[in-house]
């Protein structure tokens, strides 16, 4: 009999947690983080989770927390949002660097300056190059989903794994969401095991400073420098895409539930136009084609779930009969464009896909994006293809560009 | 306990080829500091002079586990550790976090102060020797007003040093105590009894640096020793609230007697440009503070 409730992003995060035994956890509350952090003190406290739950003094040492426990053998998670995470970077890069599977939800929010508890995307985009493996979830069942699958992902390849939901959108909003079964999740996700242990059985130094040759040990043979290390870290993200699928393929095989993998499509087979987007806006975006689909233009949306590693291929095969692209996204590179449609951009370089790119910076701080919104900005790539016109553009939906604003 | 220089452990702990300076203090402490903890211990060490001792992977002189970590987080470091042995049901293996006083009284501070607030079950070493001196003796706020450093070349540093012990007092801790490496025996002991109390325990090493603070490489435990004899430092350590002179401090406290500063200041370097307000400055803070431990000790 399935367990169906109706819950919050946040709640379902914390029971998808919970069905996964985290030996500590470590927390700093923050919006819109705050409530998945209580749930799971209640867990602990109440004796329904047995793990450590360290509360510590800021995001810094939340990270730092899990990075020590999993080196000693631990499972750990931690949450975060917004500036807590930008708090964190230095240990977001300790914790790759480290290979250690620390799973953490991004609850994501806008970034201050000026202060928005609201909703984007910018505080996890920013953190793109730290090493971490990043997925994004579109509703609830797939944050519960995806952080049993998180832990699979982070423990087969040592790295790190990001579940990032939006924030209020996702995290406040309630919905149907089915409990894996708690034997069933013991199953599919076997206990940790640490690469080295940091224990008086096996004394050693870990993470010292390294020059930059490779060096002999004392029994003559030859170790990685810090580019070797470096160089296997890349290597196994390159592996990552072929064990993210296979969390995503398993994970269907025994719960009946399959989220994509990499990249989920949506009346892609023989979408003209395309929209693409990662979390709850391309979500949005379905509602959206649909509503074009009825106009009589062949729209669909290819989701972005794993922005990295990024699905270069799968990204590439899910656009083959695009003749448009529209890429909503919620944070940009400043001075350049919304981080998706540079990477989208150049996923296709070297395709034979040679097809316009609309850029479409949306819902910043919390701003609404409505699917009409996302209707009528892929209504007018529609009408600009139809005219001839083959340049990318760039726009902020739904936001006053008047020219008394520029500067 | 007498004091008998025999009756420490033999095991050495750090093996030849460390990568110290000559002469340094902090050397000398973590051999005593490691001989006193033995066995079964784990530590936490962020980028500082300890973490260059530990040597170039994959080589390291030091036999026991250290994870190292970052500039701010050392106690976190140490949260993390204690939290995943515990939940792993390790609960005989002592947890150490080592960092210098760049890292413990600056960048270190909230995540040390955090750990001991949640009574985090570790030993805290700070081994201050005044200055960010792994990466070329900048001022921290452990460094005394008048010494020269890199970044206070010209006009030496104007403030005082940061009493970071009272900090950490006002934790209320179950064990506190300075140490020095001058003195073996007494910092010795004090690693013994600290391994054996529960919670946070906070250990202040007062560690000479020759090449930073200007003085030959031979006189690091004369320095330390001076640094006792004037005052400068104080040796003592409080269980459960009990506050307790030891060793030279003691004795010193006994009779009553202690050396002018200037027999310390006026061997280093470091203090060439100090001026005469400063130093009757840091004299009258140093007897200031010495009174303040004499009452303590009175109850």
């Amino acid at each position: 009999m399935a367990d169906v409730r109706i819950l919050t992003g946040n709640e379902a995060a914390a029971l998808g947690v919970k069905l996964c035994r985290p030996n500590v956890v470590a927390a700093y509350p923050i919006t819109p983080q705050s409530q998945l952090a209580e749930i799971l003190s209640r867990y602990v406290e109440g004796g329904e989770m047995r793990a450590e739950y360290v509360r510590v003094e800021g995001e810094h040492s939340a990270l730092t927390v899990c990075i020590s426990a999993s080196t000693v053998g631990a499972r750990t998670f931690t949450a975060t949002s917004s500036n807590g995470l930008l708090y964190m970077h230095e240990q977001l890069h300790w914790a790759a660097g480290s290979r250690l599977p620390v799973v953490m939800c991004v609850v994501n929010r806008g970034v201050g300056a000026p202060w928005s508890i609201f909703n984007d995307q910018q505080d996890s985009l920013a953190q793109r190059d730290t090493g971490w493996i990043q997925l994004y979830c579109r509703d609830n069942q797939e944050i519960i989903d995806t952080i049993i699958q998180a832990y699979w992902i982070a423990e087969s390849l040592y790295i790190p794994v990001m579940v990032c939901y939006d924030g209020f959108v996702l995290s406040h909003t309630m919905m149907p969401v089915d409990i894996p079964d708690a034997e069933e999740v013991r199953g599919f996700l076997p206990p940790y095991k640490a690469h080295t242990l940091l224990t008086p059985e096996a004394p050693r130094t870990i993470n010292s400073v390294l020059f930059p040759w490779r060096r002999p040990n004392p029994e003559g043979v030859l170790c990685d420098g810090y580019m070797e290390m470096r160089y296997k870290l890349q290597a196994a993200m390159t592996r990552a895409h072929g064990v993210i699928q296979k969390a995503n393929d398993d994970f269907a095989g025994v719960f009946g539930r399959d989220h994509g993998g990499l990249v989920w499509k949506y009346r892609c087979e023989d979408a003209e136009l395309v929209f693409s987007g990662m979390g709850s806006i391309a979500n949005e975006a379905t509602v959206a084609a649909d509503l074009l689909r009825e106009e009589g233009i062949p729209a669909g949306v290819a989701g972005v779930r794993t922005y990295r590693p990024f699905p270069r291929e799968e990204a590439a095969e899910a656009l083959r009969s695009a003749k448009a692209l529209v890429v909503l996204q919620k944070g940009l590179s400043y001075g350049y464009e919304g981080c998706l449609t540079s990477d989208l951009k150049a996923a296709l370089y070297g395709t034979p896909l040679r097809i316009p790119v609309v850029d479409v910076v949306a819902g910043l701080g919390g701003r609404d994006v409505k699917a009409r919104e996302i209707a009528d900005a892929g209504r007018d790539a529609w009408k600009d293809l139809q005219a001839g016109k083959q340049g990318n553009r760039s726009l902020w939906l739904n936001c006053y560009t008047g020219e008394d604003h520029a500067g | 306990m007498q004091d008998n220089l025999f009756k420490i452990n033999e095991t050495e702990y750090i093996l030849p080829g460390s990568r110290a300076c000559q002469g340094c203090g902090l050397t000398l402490a973590y051999r005593h500091m490691l001989k006193a903890l033995r066995e079964n211990t784990v530590l936490t060490i962020p980028a500082s002079c300890l973490c260059v001792l530990h040597g170039l992977y994959p080589i390291t002189p030091v036999t026991v586990p250290c994870l190292n970590t970052t500039f701010a987080s050392t106690a976190a470091s140490a949260s993390g550790i204690a939290a995943g042995l515990r939940a792993l049901n390790k609960t005989d293996i002592t947890v150490v976090a080592m960092a210098g006083d760049g890292s413990t009284y600056d960048m270190g501070i909230q995540a040390l102060s955090g750990a001991a607030e949640r009574t985090t079950d570790f030993i805290y070493v700070c081994y201050d020797n005044e200055g960010y001196m792994n990466t070329g003796t900048q001022r921290s706020s452990a460094t005394p007003m008048g010494a020269i450093t890199t970044t206070t070349p010209i006009l030496t540093k104007e403030h005082s040093k940061k009493d970071f012990v009272r900090i950490m007092e006002a934790h209320d801790l179950p064990y506190l105590a300075t140490t020095s490496p001058a003195y073996p025996i007494d910092l010795y002991e004090k690693f013994v009894k600290a391994k054996r109390i529960k919670g946070t325990r906070y250990m202040h090493i007062y560690s000479p640096c020759p090449p930073g603070w200007m003085f030959p490489a031979k006189d690091t435990v004369r320095m330390g020793q001076l640094a006792v004899e004037t005052g400068i430092v104080v040796l003592f350590e409080i269980e459960d609230g009990k506050f307790r002179f030891t060793g030279r401090s003691k004795t010193m406290a006994e009779r009553g007697k202690k050396q002018p500063i200037i027999n310390y200041v006026g061997k280093q370097g470091r203090f060439r440009k100090m001026s005469i307000e400063q130093l009757n400055r840091l004299q009258a803070w140093v007897d200031s503070r010495w009174n303040d431990y004499l009452r303590k000790a009175e109850g």
